[in-house]
């Protein structure tokens, strides 16, 4: 224990406040954790693994969650790069709402973001006429699971990217451009570079999230057994037809992935800081060098070629 | 070299960087698609209504109710999150004791966490047979079940909000005060009550924006553990899902227009408390 100072409270206070914020975190976060893992395998790991291979519907659940949440997070990270770079590296009119509609799917409840597309694309929506007539199908089909993921994951990747690419500034991108790099060189050699770990840092949380989203993929699905159900859909109807131990099963898998999901997290975010700070050293000189044009080489000289 | 940046070409749209037509082409593309549309469709489909039909859709007893389980736990949750947020943010930053990394890492697991997991889970936990209930319903304690199971699943989600918004501003506090303060014959609670707590109280508020917020948008984690009950423990996102399997689209879209106008007003609140936090954390 380091020494005390004349901020620090007294040593029993302190011990108290840990036991206290332990038995929180334990209580409503360790305890529930551990007992996914512990009834999920209280039968012993072979009923475990033929809870979760031998059920077609769960084997079906689990390819449908492995597919349907990818393409998700894919369709979002490409989104999320064009949105950051447009908002760090332009100023237009509506840049301000752009941003505050990026992060609307986080405060709309998911079963309201589900019914929205049921409204557009169920048999009575907007388009349901239409897409019947075409034969296809959206609402208790896969690309409705698609839809809702994707919209509920939508500000994830966006919002890693947005600080970092402003933080880090666009003077190598304009060095590249002054010296002839095409669009698509100055993306791949100079920006991707820089946001790597910020851009991972969405990716997984932008997975976990769509692996994990219940709401708006239970209003879209129809949770069709065998077709429309995702992983989590999957454990809940294991859980209304009282079969708790294979439920538990699918929900340690899920479980099991959020744990790998938190160990990414914390590596990435480690390079994350790392690269945080040496960004800031580049960057602590006085500020009356900065706005002089010719000792501007001076803040740059660590990052990339002199203009 | 007097290379002029982007920020300073207020006058121009474009600028000498590349890729404004095509980012702008898929941002639109995307924004226009899954949050413009959506949000037009449910205000079109609720206004379709007309103002006697949308009260008698969004107004009934049962939507009442709903609301009133929704916004009681969600308050109740986000206040619990909040003090606890603050004790936990509080020994992460200014406590070190063995374990503390772990303890760090371990606030971020409802995050990870899929919710119908934490709904499963917490159920199991709390009934009568469950690691907990064992000990909590012989005392009379019914959290499955109950609007006490849906605060507690609440808190939970919420949990990561209110630690990790209070977290950085703890860290950014300015010592120099604090022990001004004791050096001046303040006693420690002074200290916390009088320099503390008004530097981070803009910050414990927007985590309970933030935890209010989230917990009134939750469905999966709430679905498990709250049995459902109309008039007793059904929240507004129930209510709705239950209106669409009987195909009652209008009145789901009424209470879920209600529902939507709560989160937008809470992100506007949330955004306006983010930017003053930013401001006082400089």
């Amino acid at each position: 224990m380091p020494q005390p100072t004349i901020t620090s409270a007294n040593p029993l206070t302190e011990r108290l406040l840990i036991a206290a914020a332990v038995g929180v975190v334990g209580l409503l976060i360790v305890v529930p954790l551990a007992s996914v893992f512990a009834e999920a395998f209280a039968e012993g790991p072979a009923a475990w693994w033929r809870a979760l291979a031998h059920d077609p519907d769960t084997r079906h659940a689990i390819w449908l969650s492995l597919t349907v949440a990818p393409l998700a997070v894919a369709i979002n990270t490409v989104f999320g790069v064009a949105t950051a770079w447009l908002v760090s590296r332009f100023r237009f009119p509506g840049r301000a709402l752009l941003i505050t509609l990026c992060d609307v799917p986080f405060s709309v409840s998911p079963v309201v973001a589900g019914l929205a597309l049921v409204l557009i694309f169920g048999r009575q929506g907007l388009l349901g006429p239409m897409l019947q007539s075409l034969g296809w199908k959206v609402i208790f089909a896969w690309p409705g699971l698609v839809l809702a993921t994707t919209f509920v994951t939508l500000p994830l990747v966006v919002r890693e990217l947005i600080p970092v690419m402003e933080a880090i500034g666009p003077e190598e991108e304009l060095a590249a451009v002054s010296l002839g790099a095409s669009g698509w060189q100055v993306f791949t050699r100079i920006t991707l570079p820089n946001i790597r770990w910020a851009l991972l840092h969405g990716i997984v949380l932008a997975n976990a999230r769509a692996m994990g989203e219940f709401g708006a993929v239970y209003v879209v699905s129809g949770h069709i057994a065998g077709a429309t159900d995702t992983m989590p859909l999957r454990v809940e109807k294991l859980f209304q037809e009282y079969r708790t131990p294979a439920s538990m099963a699918v929900a340690s898998v899920l479980a099991g992935l959020a744990l790998v999901t938190l160990v990414a997290k914390v590596v990435i975010e480690r390079h994350l800081e790392a690269e945080a700070h040496a960004l800031a050293a580049a960057r602590s000189l006085p500020d009356s060098l900065d706005n002089t044009p010719h000792d501007a080489s001076l803040t740059t000289s660590t990052k990339g070629p002199v203009a | 070299m007097n290379m002029p940046t982007p920020a300073r070409q207020t006058a121009r749209r474009r600028s000498v960087l590349p890729g404004f037509g095509m980012s702008a082409a898929i941002t639109t593309l995307m924004i226009t698609a899954m949050v413009i549309i959506p949000l037009a469709v449910l205000g079109l489909r609720a206004a379709s209504l007309g103002p006697t039909e949308f009260l008698a859709a969004a107004w009934t007893p049962r939507a009442r109710a709903a609301y009133a389980v929704s916004l009681g736990a969600s308050l109740t949750a986000a206040i619990v999150s909040s003090v606890c947020g603050l004790l936990v943010a509080w020994v992460l930053v200014r406590i070190n004791f063995p374990g503390r990394r772990l303890l760090d890492s371990l606030v971020d697991v409802p995050l990870a966490l899929p919710t119908a997991v934490a709904g499963l889970v917490y159920s199991t936990l709390y009934v009568e047979r469950g690691w907990l209930g064992r000990f909590l319903v012989p005392m009379g304690v019914q959290a499955a079940y109950s609007w006490l199971g849906i605060v507690l699943v609440l808190v939970f989600v919420s949990l990561p909000f209110t630690i990790r918004v209070v977290q950085p501003v703890l860290e950014s506090l300015d010592r120099d005060t604090e022990e001004a303060s004791r050096m001046l014959g303040a006693s420690r609670r002074q200290t916390f009550l009088r320099v503390i707590l008004p530097a981070i109280f803009p910050a414990v508020i927007t985590g309970f924006a933030l935890a209010l917020a989230r917990a009134l948008g939750e469905y999966g984690a709430v679905v498990f553990i709250s049995g459902n009950m109309p008039f007793k423990t059904e929240i507004a996102p129930v209510l709705i899902v239950s209106r669409l399997e009987e195909f009652a689209y209008a009145e789901a879209t009424a209470i879920a227009v209600v529902l939507l106008v709560m989160s937008i007003t809470l992100l506007v609140i949330v955004n306006g408390l983010q930017q003053r936090v930013a401001r006082n954390a400089q």
